[in-house]
């Protein structure tokens, strides 16, 4: 049990999450904040029999963990924003070819080369938007190195069951915070493993047909279903069309079989939101400076409570329209210029109630600026 | 097995124009993998984007069309995960060279085994004739309708420096030598790369005034020698075909597998 407990970086966090989840590919190119995950990865997969290679760029990268991921494999890449960006095509690939996949931005300042070894939260947009085309995807976040661990877990979970990529979206800040972990026990947190074809040998295989619940089973490469995998439109052998009708019903399932399980996906945590007046709304490391703050609040008096979002797409607007019901004001609380914050005006009746604290200048945001920022929209001095 | 037995005869007919010399080369390679008695369940074959690039489609392997010049990156992840698998990798010009030269230095650099064909009509055809880095200066496309000034790249140069361990040039006119070279080049554990000049007739033929496939096939009959050839001595601007490169070096996935002892011993 001893060696359960750990004093590590949330990157590390992250590594022991893939593992524990049963990860056994990584292709990745290095990148601050995020080497971390393949250096420790570059040590520990070889130990496991697992592959790692360092690809000669982050394009190459998501292009080398999406073919060995057809092989049978879990598959992992992790990055940071400049190579976030050059991921953005091969994305919507997996998307469109339907292969399970997880990506790691440890998010630092942009945009460009920005600010390479500081906090940021400004790629929530593109990780929903960032490859083009329509097309949905799941998103998940961190504060803190258990909850790392844990939604590392669920995005490898989650990119078996939907047969999509997932993207982890951490920070700087959660990146490199050394703090306590617990790596639970074997069996401790679910495990899902890819759902594989019964379709014997010889016998028609759809791998494009979904069945009624949306998913598609799958038959690795090598096996005896040889199909057809491509970033065209396709029909159910895979092979490219472009009829209308099979388009649509490709575009159609894509979205639907995300957006549909919306409420499945969303993931968050509350605190101290009984009897609220005002809501913080945040992810990440701001979330931990929003928790903070509501503590020293709290003991003022003031009645202020905590949404910490860690599914951040496809967006939990119900659960924001639950949580925002009697509220006074909604406070979002994130390191960008309000990215998030669009998402709740959107998901609240009131929206002009809803009001951003931020901070953009590469310094992690702190309860007192959250504080200074709420007595100001109070209306009063700080 | 039959030939057709390759072929996936659903999704015919193929998208390539009369006169491509695409299909010559998806007859040669079928004749390769036929001869070497491979079943399909162990080949995958892993492409991009491109008139080239279709070609995954049309056979019953393992098809992997991929997105525009990444096809070696995927094709690095297919084969890295799963070694036992037979990876093979046709690419166009503009694929392999232009969009793709980063993942082609790689792949050769790592020598991990995979077999890159390079079918070079030295045109972007999907996208209606502009050049590519194989095009070479002087010729006409849509993107150089003063003639081109963007010097080619001598793909089997380019393959030895980077360090690819077999290394090969043929044409659609050399069908016979074109398909021996293929088998070589699969049976070849390290990273293979096999050029071979086509035609395209539509863009490349038109453009540059050479006529139609029979012509341009001609054409490269008249201006290629095989390596070692007394025609060669003779004619040294001629185009050198045949076998350039054969050795033995560390294949990427088999030193990997050392890795995995090393870190498994502790």
């Amino acid at each position: 049990m001893k060696n359960k407990v750990k004093f590590v970086q949330g990157n590390e966090a992250c590594v022991h999450g893939a593992l524990y989840a049963g990860v056994d590919f990584y292709a990745g190119y290095p990148i601050t904040p995020s080497t971390e995950v393949a250096e420790l990865l570059a040590k520990y997969l070889p130990q496991r029999g697992g592959k790692f290679i360092q690809m000669e760029d982050e394009i190459s990268s998501i292009c080398a963990i999406i073919g060995a991921s057809l092989t049978g494999r879990k598959v992992l890449t992790a990055t940071s924003g400049p190579g976030f960006s050059l991921m953005q095509e091969a994305l919507g690939y997996a998307i469109m070819a339907e292969i399970p996949c997880v990506i790691v931005n440890v998010q630092r300042g942009g945009p460009s080369t920005g600010n390479p070894t500081h906090v940021s939260q400004g790629d929530v947009n593109q990780a929903r938007w960032g490859t083009h085309g329509d097309h949905a995807i799941v998103t998940l976040t961190a504060s803190n190195n258990q909850d790392v661990f844990a939604m590392t877990v669920e995005a490898f979970n989650i990119a078996e069951t939907y047969r999509t990529p997932v993207i982890l979206l951490f920070d700087e800040v959660v990146g490199h915070l050394r703090e306590k972990l617990v790596v639970p026990e074997e069996g401790e947190l679910p495990l899902m493993n890819r759902l594989k074809t019964d379709v014997r040998e010889g016998v028609d295989f759809h791998p494009y047909l979904p069945r009624e619940d949306g998913r598609l089973p799958m038959s690795d490469f090598g096996g005896v279903h040889r199909y057809n995998v491509t970033g065209l439109h396709h029909d159910m052998w895979g092979f490219p069309t472009d009829k209308p009708e099979n388009v649509h019903s490709l575009m159609r399932h894509l979205v639907d079989k995300i957006e549909n399980h919306r409420h499945d996906l969303a993931r968050y945590k509350t605190y101290r939101v009984e009897d609220m007046e005002y809501l913080l709304v945040s992810y990440g490391s701001s979330a931990r400076s929003s928790f903070h703050a509501v503590d020293t609040l709290r003991n003022r008096g003031m009645q202020v409570g905590l949404l910490e979002l860690q599914t951040l797409w496809p967006f939990p607007s119900h659960i924001i329209a639950k949580y925002s019901q009697g509220v006074k004001n909604i406070a979002v609380v994130e390191m960008n210029m309000g990215q998030i914050l669009q998402m709740v005006k959107l998901s609240v009746k009131n929206p002009d109630g809803v009001f951003l604290i931020n901070r953009i200048d590469g310094e992690l945001i702190t309860h007192t600026d959250i504080i200074n920022a709420l007595r100001l929209f109070q209306g009063q001095g700080v | 097995m039959a030939v057709e037995d390759y072929i996936r005869e659903r999704f015919l007919p193929h998208m390539w124009c009369g006169g491509c010399g695409h299909g010559t080369i998806l007859n040669g390679m079928i004749r390769a993998i036929e001869k070497l008695g491979m079943s399909k369940n162990e080949i995958v074959m892993v492409s991009g984007i491109g008139c080239s690039s279709r070609i995954t489609g049309y056979v019953d392997f393992h098809t992997f069309h991929t997105v525009h010049g990444r096809a070696l990156a995927f094709a690095t992840g297919v084969k890295l995960a799963k070694p036992e698998l037979n990876v093979i990798v046709p690419m166009g010009d503009g694929d392999a060279l232009s969009i793709g030269g980063n993942h082609f230095l790689h792949a050769a650099r790592r020598n991990i085994d995979m077999t890159a064909i390079i079918m070079n009509n030295r045109i972007y055809g999907m996208t209606g004739g502009q050049h590519s880095a194989l095009s070479g200066t002087g010729i006409s496309a849509t993107t150089a309708p003063y003639t081109n000034i963007d010097p080619d790249f001598d793909v089997v140069q380019l393959a030895i420096a980077a360090g690819a361990t077999f290394v090969a040039r043929s044409t659609t006119y050399h069908v016979k030598q074109m398909s021996n070279l293929i088998r070589k080049a699969i049976v070849h554990d390290g990273f293979s790369v096999v050029e071979i000049m086509t035609q395209c007739p539509t863009y490349f033929g038109r453009k540059n005034k050479i006529g139609g496939a029979p012509e341009m096939v001609k054409y490269f009959r008249d201006n290629t020698a095989q390596s070692g050839s007394k025609k060669l001595k003779e004619n040294p601007g001629l185009t050198e075909i045949g076998l350039f490169v054969e050795e033995d070096r560390p294949e990427y996935c088999s030193e990997y597998d050392k890795i995995i002892e090393r870190a498994q011993a502790g």
